[in-house]
């Protein structure tokens, strides 16, 4: 439903978005991650017609962004970031008007109306004006707004920022929900929210997609996936952990000690699918053998899936260069 | 035609949802009657018609109406609902005319509140009521010209101040440019015709011609040109402004 194919964004000498390419299908939720001044806003602006593309195209439901415009904005929900609004007005007034400009009449734009603000619980605010209202109920408002039409594609840049777990935790439900027959994309720092509700994430930096797979594919990309994490009470010395590099399977260790603990962290290689290393023997098994023989006393002992944090730490880097991408995107909007 | 009256109607319940409207109206009437009597020396004039308060008009709305004016854009654009409102399925020119009409609604809500000077002149004299309308007409067009520069000024920036002031001196060269301030400027060397050429943009001539009571096709042409011209061109800076 939404089509991107080479989508490029130039302000000046600065490319903020360098030919994206990926597509989305009705029922998927595709997680747009990447460091701030990646281009993930910019590209959201360009599919939802605010900003033209310098190349390339995007299509959503069929129509072309760029030649048939409205047709495209018409099928698009979108929460821009920030979620902007218009504060002088109340969320009622604000949301019939967003219902007449979606050409939606009477009855059934109050109803409309109605479903959009049980679903955000906007009920208690509908009165007040937008300004006055707390950063989460205005990001609510804006959630409002982006599904009042029920769009079959839905964009939303950070939904859940500002807002609290509780209400975190009901925006994702909402998301989930609505998710069987739309196609969405979400952009979002919180790498447990792509873990939560998305199917599909696309890592961005510097304007190109860097990573694209299903979170757990995304997680087996970690050094920590299938690793093996033992903490035992005491200071151990190397040496005597020397003898868990010899288990099967294991590549490489690292022992840090942690107060009156000593964590250890078995590594396996990347090709490894399963923690099943010798037969029916996982490792983790193996390692609690090797813990009783010695008469370790062990405190924790688990086997790891993976670490989101650390393989996005590892694929994008544009932050930490101090490239102020973000910067060059604000000045235009 | 939907789009145009959702944004319309936005755009002019947004001028009284806040004091804005309030306080814009007390200052247009207060300014205006104060020019007009105590400046204009109204009663001293001892003439049954508006042509005094009219007078003024031009020189009130080179400062007030970029006050209407200066948000139009800049508010959008600081507060980031110009990105909501241009990915909404809002064509570019009902966008831009839905604001500009909400504007020039609500100066002209404004001007027709000056009746009681209308009903003054009727209670102390028989002036030419025809004469009168065209007055009123005359400025209503003006006010137009005036939101019509402002607005596409004010697409140029988010920062209302800048509008605001842009607004002003813009504005002012367009109600003075039959004036000698601006003609002699150019008269030592350009030939005659630039000259009228100038001359011809003036609000001044176009406005006072109307005021004298006669409407002509030709000043009503000026003014709906000239509006149409700087909303095309406010429409351009905003579409240019998309492609960063």
């Amino acid at each position: 439903m939404i089509v991107i194919d080479g989508l490029t964004k130039r302000f000046g000498p600065f490319t903020a978005v360098n030919h994206i390419s990926f597509s989305v299908a009705r029922g998927e939720v595709l997680g747009f991650l990447g460091p701030n001044g990646a281009g993930k806003s910019t590209t959201m602006k360009m599919v939802t017609g605010f900003l033209s593309p310098s190349e390339g195209a995007a299509r959503v439901c069929g129509h072309d962004v760029v030649s048939d415009t409205l047709a495209a904005q018409r099928t698009i929900g979108y929460l821009p970031e920030g979620a902007p609004a218009y504060g002088d007005m109340t969320p009622l007034a604000f949301l019939r008007f967003i219902a007449r400009v979606r050409a939606l009449k009477g009855v059934e734009a109050e109803r409309a109306i109605e479903a959009a603000v049980a679903a955000t619980e906007l009920q208690g605010v509908l009165e007040q004006p937008i300004d006055t209202l707390s950063k989460g109920f205005r990001r609510r408002v804006g959630l409002a707004q982006s599904i009042l039409h029920n769009p079959p594609v839905l964009i939303m840049d950070e939904p859940t920022d500002g807002l609290d777990p509780n209400q975190k935790h009901e925006v994702r439900k909402l998301i989930k929900r609505m998710s069987a027959d739309k196609a969405i994309i979400i952009s979002t720092h919180i790498l447990e929210e792509v873990d939560a509700i998305c199917s599909r994430a696309l890592i961005i930096d510097r304007g190109q997609v860097v990573a694209d797979g299903t979170p757990a594919e995304l997680i087996s990309r970690s050094r920590y996936h299938n690793a093996v994490t033992l903490t035992v009470e005491g200071q151990l010395t190397v040496q005597s952990a020397e003898i868990l590099k010899t288990l099967p399977g294991v590549v490489s260790m690292e022992v840090t000690p942690r107060g009156s603990e000593t964590v250890l962290t078995l590594f396996t290689s990347r090709g490894t699918s399963a923690t099943a290393v010798a037969g029916d023997l996982t490792l983790v098994d193996a390692v609690a053998r090797v813990a009783r023989e010695n008469n370790w006393i062990v405190r924790a002992l688990y086997g790891e899936p993976g670490r989101l944090d650390e393989v996005f730490r590892s694929l994008t880097r544009s932050d930490i260069d101090g490239i102020d991408a973000n910067q060059s995107e604000k000045n235009v909007a | 035609m939907r789009e145009l009256a959702a944004v319309f109607r936005r755009e002019l319940g947004g001028y009284f949802a806040t004091p804005l409207a309030f306080i814009f109206i007390v200052v247009f009437l207060f300014t205006m009657g104060a020019f007009t009597f105590y400046m204009g020396g109204y009663f001293e004039s001892g003439s049954a018609d508006l042509l005094i308060f009219f007078n003024f008009h031009p020189w009130l709305y080179l400062f007030l109406i970029p006050a209407i004016s200066m948000r139009l854009w800049a508010e959008e654009r600081r507060t980031g609902s110009i990105e909501l409102l241009l990915s909404l399925p809002i064509p570019l020119w009902a966008a831009v005319l839905g604001k500009f009409l909400a504007a020039w609604v609500f100066s002209g809500i404004a001007l027709a509140l000056t009746f009681p000077m209308w009903l003054t002149v009727n209670y102390l004299g028989n002036p030419d009521n025809g004469v009168i309308l065209a007055g009123y007409i005359g400025s209503f067009f003006l006010a137009g010209g005036y939101l019509a520069i402002g607005s596409c000024l004010s697409a140029t920036t988010k920062n209302q101040v800048i509008a605001f002031v842009v607004s002003v001196v813009v504005c002012f060269l367009f109600t003075v440019s039959g004036l000698p301030l601006v003609i002699d400027f150019f008269s030592s060397w350009a030939p005659q015709q630039v000259l009228n050429t100038i001359a011809s943009f003036s609000f001044l001539t176009h406005f006072t011609a109307i005021t004298q009571g006669v409407i002509d096709l030709r000043d009503i042409f000026y003014f709906g040109s000239l509006i149409t011209v700087w909303l095309v061109a406010c429409g351009l800076v905003v579409d240019m402004k998309k492609a960063g």
